[in-house]
This record gives C-alpha cells, structure tokens and sequence, in this order.
C-alpha cells in the first residue's frame, strides 16, 4: 500500500508543472495512441511491421483466451486446437472452394465456436486443474490429427498453401502494411465489443462466477451456460482470427497448434493480469516483441525468457495492467 | 494373443516409467496444491545426466557396468534432487502466497528455462546412450520375449514405489508429509515445519523423475532436451487419470496409461496412440470428474 501511494504522490509531482500534458495525456489517450499506431508502419521497416502484425494476432487470440481464463476463470490451456480448426476451415474452404476470405472470417469463427460448444460442454463441470489437462488432451487430438491428414483434408505434416488473399476492391492485401491495418483494425473492433461486453450483465456475471461459483448460483446465475457462452465466445474469436493467421502466413501447418503455443496465450493471460484488456494488449507484447528485442542475444534468448517469465511472475503477480475490478478487491483484502 | 501379451508387458515397462514421473507431480500438487509443469523437466535433466555418468569414461571403464549403472542412477537422483529444492526456493516460494495460476505460469518458465539450459549445455542434437550401457539379453518366456532393461525397469520402479508408499504412509516424516497435504495451517499448530516438509517433497518428486529419466535413457537409449515436455505431459495425464494428490492413483494412473497407450499402439495404429490415450482420459474425466482414486471434495460453502 505504502509503495502505491509513493507512486502516485511521484507521478503528481512528475505531472504538477505540466498540466497542458497532464490532460493531454488523460482526455487523448486514446486518440493519441490511435495516431502513433497509424504512423508506425510509415516509419517502420518491414521487419517491425511484421512484429507488429504478429502481436497484433496474439492480441486477437489473448483477448479470447481471456475471456475464459480471465473473466469466468476457467483453466484453458489448449487455446490454439481453436486457433487450429479456424485457420484449417479458412485454409480447406479457400483452396478446395474457393471461399472468399471475407466470408471465411465469420464462417471459421462460427466453425470453432461450434467445436468448442461441442468439445467444452462434456467436460464443463470440470474443476480448475481437471480441466486444464483435459483442454491439453484436446489441444492434442486436434493436433495429431491434423497430423494424421484425414481423408486427405488436412495435408499431414507439410500442411496445405493457402494462396488466396483478402481483397479491396480489386486490391489485394498482401503487404506487410496492409496487414498491419487489417489486425489492428480488427484488435480494435474486437477491444471495443469486449469492453461493451465486460460492462454488461453478461460481463458481471462471469466475474461472479468467476470470484465465487456458489454464491453466483444462489444468486440465480445459470453458471454452467455462463461458462459454456464464455467457452463458446472465446474459441469463435480464436477462429475468426485462424482466418487472418492462414492469410498472413500462406502455410498452414501443425507445428503452429502446438502445446507450447497454447501455454504462450496463457501466459499473455496471466502476464497481462486476469481479466484486462489493456493487460492482454501489454502480456502479448511482453511475450511476442520481447523476443524480437533479445534477438541480439540469439543463443540465450529462451533462457532469458523463461526467467523472465519467473521474475515476472515473482515481482509483478497481479499482472502487468491488472483490471481495475480486480485491483478493487486486492486492495480491500490489503485493508483487512 | 501373444500380441497382448507383448504389448502388455511393453505397456507396463513405460508405465512404470510414467508412474515414477506421476509420483512427481502428485506429490508437489498434494502438498502444494500446484502443477509443477517443470517436473517433466527434472525427469529430461535426470536422463542427460545419467547420459553423461554412463557414458563418461570414469564410470564406464574403471568399474564393472553393473556398479557403473547404479553410480549413475544415484548420482543423477541426487543432482536432480538438489536441483529441484533451488528452483522450489527461487521460483515457488516466493509465490506461496498468490495466486495459483501465477504459480503456474512461473512454473512453465523454469521449464523454458530448464530445457534451454539443458540444450546450451548438452547441445540440440538427440543424444544417444552407448550401446554396451546395457546388456542385450532377451528371455523368451511362454511365447513372448522379455528384454534384460524391462526386468530393470520393472523391478527398480517398482521397488522405489514400495519404498515410497512405505515411507509416506509408515514412518513419521510420511504422517507429516500428509499432515501437511490436508491443511498448511493446521500442519503448522501440529508443531510441523511445512517449509521443511515441502522441501523434502522437492528432493523426492525429481530424484524420482530423475530415476525414470535414466531408465528410459537406456531403454529408448535416444534422449533429446524436449522429452520434458512429450514424457511430463504424459505422467501428468497419468497422475489426473488416478486422482491428482494421491500416491497410489499415481501408480495406477501411469500404469494403466502405459498398458493403454501399447494397446491402442498395437491394435489401432501408432500415430493415433496419443489421440486414443487423450480420449480414455476425456472419457474418464466425464464420469468420474475426480479420476480413478481421487477423493470426492466436498465443495466449501
């Protein structure tokens, strides 16, 4: 608590002197970062403009992680088998039938909503730690069978090119520019919805079930569906964004569903604190930039990575940008 | 018929290794309520190194090979032991007391962070343990054939299970060890030091794993710095399967994974083994939501 206000009283002093900034920064925020993010990629090289790319998938899918993870609390670590279905749907529909990608988007996403209906509501009841290996065991059929090329579908090993790109009137999008305003208007139409979402009924009540199961069914919460509608919600948007993932990398191949990269999205989750959006955005950087930032130390990259991940967890366990609700009921518990 | 009784006896040998890595992460999830993802880990540590006692030439040519093997089991046990009480006190107790999924996550960064070192070391190649490691000795009994490493196997997996389940449920420390794993608090007013307790769980859950690693080292003789992964994965699912927390559920657990897996490898195909495995385990989970031994918690209100 001391160190908290400490902060504060350091950031007041740092702002005092400077309060056409100081509103700036409050009342712009949001434009301004907006601005810079439309800038970037003028600036940028296209290896930094992939970076960007790519965090910006791992935003899309961390954002949907965090709705099961983050805002009911369920322990999904098989994230990416929805990924998977998503961009196989985009990748087999695009090439045997040549579906438009624009169509594919919704259409792959209402595939994984499907599956993770399907898959999640056997095993929903499930507690905590039961469900998180049975979401590996699923992240893992999903994965060797796709391996296992059935009925010729998935293309085994190699995995199947995709050729076909989304298209603008008549343009194709295919720079690294273009996809950089492709996912980042995407991150922000999908930000937008989940904070609508996180204000509403539906967002509270999964923060109910979330805190204390019980209590929200003695309130009345029909806790299986808001688990199952989470479940659901949460694979359709990893889906929709297998569409963009197969546009941008043009192979699709198993390597990318492993089980490794569902621990990554999980870690985003975690890293960016339970349950906040701008927690997500800054988990996925912390995970996807970083690396790129290590390069230089090549060899040992992984390694500081993975203390990193410890030292994180050990001096940051709320959370890089914790949601305030949450932050509300740690500091009444420090109250106690 | 002769087939089922191979992959039987195959299904029991790597069962008993999936057991002994169960006992793992049981042991550290009963006590610390965690899922210790870096266990698989200690189990790949414990395979390079008994790669490198075995094949090192001061324990392969100064002493016979029998000697030499258990100088290498021992020492790679004890190595991996205190291994695992420095990554319990850097990554997991300064955690304790947050939340559980934080723990996970710090848990998968030792994991990276193992496997990493373990490939800077080692090198990223498959490593291969010699082939005069092991005596290449075939019984041939009623029909089927038994190799020399599965009568290893067998009887040193064994035998530390008995070893185990005795002291756990025999001696004092055992009687604290589960003293500890029902109530932290109420462990602590019995006069139990639980930091000490834990510790012990940290030097017997990877000396453990680091023994399976060995023997599957000289079995498969091939060991490469992402078995962590593939064989943690597997014993975890085998410590769910019984009933997470619980000792004996370990052991059934792992073996009746192992005999699952060689089954569906023998009569269905192998590139569906795992897919077979996972389903068993969905299956499973459906109906008895707390595994095979696992205790029915009542939830608190």
């Amino acid at each position: 608590m001391a160190e908290r206000i400490g902060r504060a009283d350091f950031t007041g002093r740092l702002m005092a002197p400077l309060p056409v900034v100081k509103s700036l920064l409050s009342k712009w925020r949001i434009p301004i970062l907006i601005g810079l993010g439309i800038v970037f990629p003028l600036v940028a090289g296209n290896y930094w403009i992939d970076v960007a790319v790519f965090w910006g998938i791992y935003v899309l899918l961390g954002l949907s992680l965090n709705i099961i993870v983050g805002e009911v609390g369920l322990f999904n670590m098989g994230h990416s088998a929805f990924f998977a279905i998503g961009a196989y749907t985009t990748a087999i529909l695009s090439e045997r039938f040549g579906v438009s990608l624009w169509l594919l988007l919704p259409l792959s996403g209402f595939a994984a909503g499907v599956a993770g209906y399907i898959l999640a509501k056997p095993i929903i009841h499930l507690r905590g730690d039961y469900l998180l290996i049975v979401t590996i065991g699923l992240n893992e059929i999903i994965r060797i069978t796709l391996l296992n090329n059935p009925w010729g579908l998935t293309g085994g090993p190699n995995g199947i090119i995709m050729l076909d790109q989304f298209r603008m009137f008549g343009y194709a999008i295919q720079r690294p520019m273009d996809f950089y305003y492709l996912v980042w208007a995407f991150v922000a139409i999908t930000v937008f919805a989940l904070v609508r979402l996180q204000r509403s009924r539906i967002g509270r009540c999964w923060n109910y079930v979330r805190e204390d199961e019980i209590a929200a069914a003695a309130m009345g919460i029909d806790t299986r569906s808001a688990k199952l509608l989470a479940f659901t919600l949460g694979a359709a948007i990893a889906g929709a964004t297998g569409t963009v993932f197969a546009a941008k990398l043009v192979v699709i191949s198993p390597e990318s569903f492993t089980f490794m990269e569902s621990v990554i999205l999980f870690t985003i989750v975690i890293l960016g604190g339970m349950g906040s959006i701008p927690g997500v955005i800054l988990g996925s950087a912390a995970m996807m930039v970083l690396p790129e930032l290590l390069r230089n130390f090549s060899k040992y990259r992984m390694l500081f990575f993975g203390l990193a991940m410890v030292l994180m967890m050990i001096f940051r366990p709320q959370g890089l940008w914790p949601s305030r609700r949450w932050t509300t009921i740690l500091r009444e518990g420090e109250g106690e | 018929m002769a087939l089922f009784i191979e992959q039987l006896v195959n299904g029991l040998t790597v069962g008993a290794v999936y057991a002994l890595v169960a006992l793992g992460y049981t042991m550290v999830y009963g006590v610390m309520r965690l899922i210790n993802f870096a266990h698989g880990d200690f189990f790949m540590i414990g395979s390079y190194l008994g790669f490198t006692l075995v094949s090192s030439a001061l324990v392969g040519g100064a002493i016979p090979l029998w000697a030499s093997l258990i100088v290498a089991v021992v020492l790679s046990m004890a190595g991996v032991a205190i291994l695992g009480v420095i990554v319990e006190r850097a990554a997991y107790r300064p955690l304790r007391r947050s939340s559980r999924l934080t723990a996970v996550v710090s848990a998968l960064g030792v994991s990276i962070f193992l496997q990493n070192a373990v490939m800077l070391i080692w090198g990223p190649r498959y490593r291969a343990y010699p082939p005069w490691a092991v005596p290449n000795v075939t019984w041939q009994v009623g029909g089927i054939y038994i190799n020399f490493m599965q009568v290893l196997i067998l009887a040193v997996s064994f035998g530390l299970m008995v070893a185990l389940y005795l002291f756990v449920q025999r001696t004092t420390v055992g009687a604290a060890i589960r003293a500890t794993a029902i109530d932290h608090d109420t462990a602590r007013l019995m006069g139990i030091d639980v930091d000490q307790i834990i510790r012990l769980i940290f030097l017997i859950g990877p000396a453990l794993g680091a023994a399976a690693g060995v023997l599957l080292g000289l079995y498969y003789r091939q060991i490469h710095f992402t078995v962590g992964w593939t064989y943690g994965l597997k014993a975890f699912t085998a410590a769910i399967m019984g009933g997470i927390g619980n000792i004996p559920g370990a052991m059934v657990g792992g073996l009746l994974l192992g005999i699952l897996e060689m089954l569906g490898a023998g009569y269905i195909s192998a590139a569906w083994k795992d897919v077979f495995v996972f389903l068993i385990l969905i299956l499973l989970l459906m109906f008895r939501p707390t595994g095979l031994l696992g205790e029915r918690i009542a939830e608190k209100v």
